[in-house]
């Protein structure tokens, strides 16, 4: 039996929202807590990369940057909680991100979604993530089966 | 400078086991609370983690000065993964990494190289491809 449609604010069933996607569908966006040197020094352990451009200032000025800034993979890894708040994980057979700009201490990101195409079943989503003033730092596409694949 | 005779390298081989705790370490870095992904024997592998395993070695960049990059120059430019098979914590995955393509643009000012990694697991099935577009700059 297919579950009955919540609207697409409901994060709490992503299976749900799944089943009812449609092209034009928009993913529930997910924002992040203002960017701080400590999600950077978590993120680095947590994930291996120990680039001191991302946690070492001194090293991030004698490269010629201000400051350290955000692993591009840590904006991939948001727009993937944005992705599995919304589908099973099983379900997503490509994601893809092109990393645009540099993510700054103390930057909001908002991660959003939207299904741009349907094809054999399969949902493509298009995602985005911007800062609190719209710009743009990733963008991706990824491709979800649906729930009879 | 970078050189195209690099092209179809094998720049890395390595296997990595999915541990618990470092999964559980990733979710928190991430800001990730569902329990989903931190309780339980057998929690499943977020979609980019795969990515960290990939540089689970000694020196992840110790390929790069061989072709000709260097990491203070270096940006990630762009990042894919085609998934063929989900993974758990206590996986044992096998990564191997090949140079796929190096180009240059505006005369030389910038230059990108494709890094593809092939994700087997302890039976030899294909889980995962990664590829990574990275970007050396020289202004």
């Amino acid at each position: 039996m297919w579950p009955i449609c919540a609207p697409s604010s409901s994060s709490a069933m992503p299976e749900r929202s799944l089943a009812c996607a449609d092209v034009g569908t928009r993913l529930p966006p997910l924002t992040l807590p203002a960017l701080s040197r400590t999600t950077l020094a978590l993120y680095a352990g947590a994930s291996g990369d120990h680039n001191p451009n991302h946690i070492d200032i001194d090293a991030a000025r004698a490269a010629g940057n201000d400051d350290v800034f955000a692993h591009g993979m840590l904006v991939m890894a948001w727009l993937g909680r944005l992705l599995t708040g919304w589908a099973p994980r099983e379900s997503i057979r490509s994601f893809d991100t092109r990393f645009i700009s540099m993510t700054r201490i103390g930057e909001r990101i908002t991660c959003s979604g939207e299904v741009v195409e349907k094809r054999d079943g399969a949902f493509v989503v298009q995602l985005q993530a911007c800062n609190e003033h719209g710009e743009v730092k990733a963008t991706g596409r990824a491709v979800i089966a649906g729930r009879d694949q | 400078m970078i050189d195209r005779k690099h092209i179809g390298r094998i720049v890395s081989r390595h296997q990595a086991e999915v541990e618990r705790g470092r999964l559980r370490f990733f979710a928190k870095a991430i800001g990730e609370t569902d329990p989903r992904w931190t309780e339980g024997e057998r929690l499943p592998v977020p979609p980019t983690f795969l990515f960290c395993l990939d540089m689970d070695r000694p020196d992840p960049y110790d390929w790069y000065s061989g072709v000709g990059l260097s990491l203070p120059r270096v940006l990630h430019g762009e990042q894919s993964f085609v998934y063929r098979k989900p993974c758990h914590s206590g996986d044992i995955l096998h990564f191997t990494s090949r140079i796929d393509d190096m180009y240059e643009k505006k005369g030389g000012a910038l230059e990108f190289l494709v890094r593809a990694t092939r994700v087997t697991d302890s039976e030899g099935t294909h889980v995962a491809d990664l590829r990574a577009l990275i970007i050396q700059r020289h202004a």
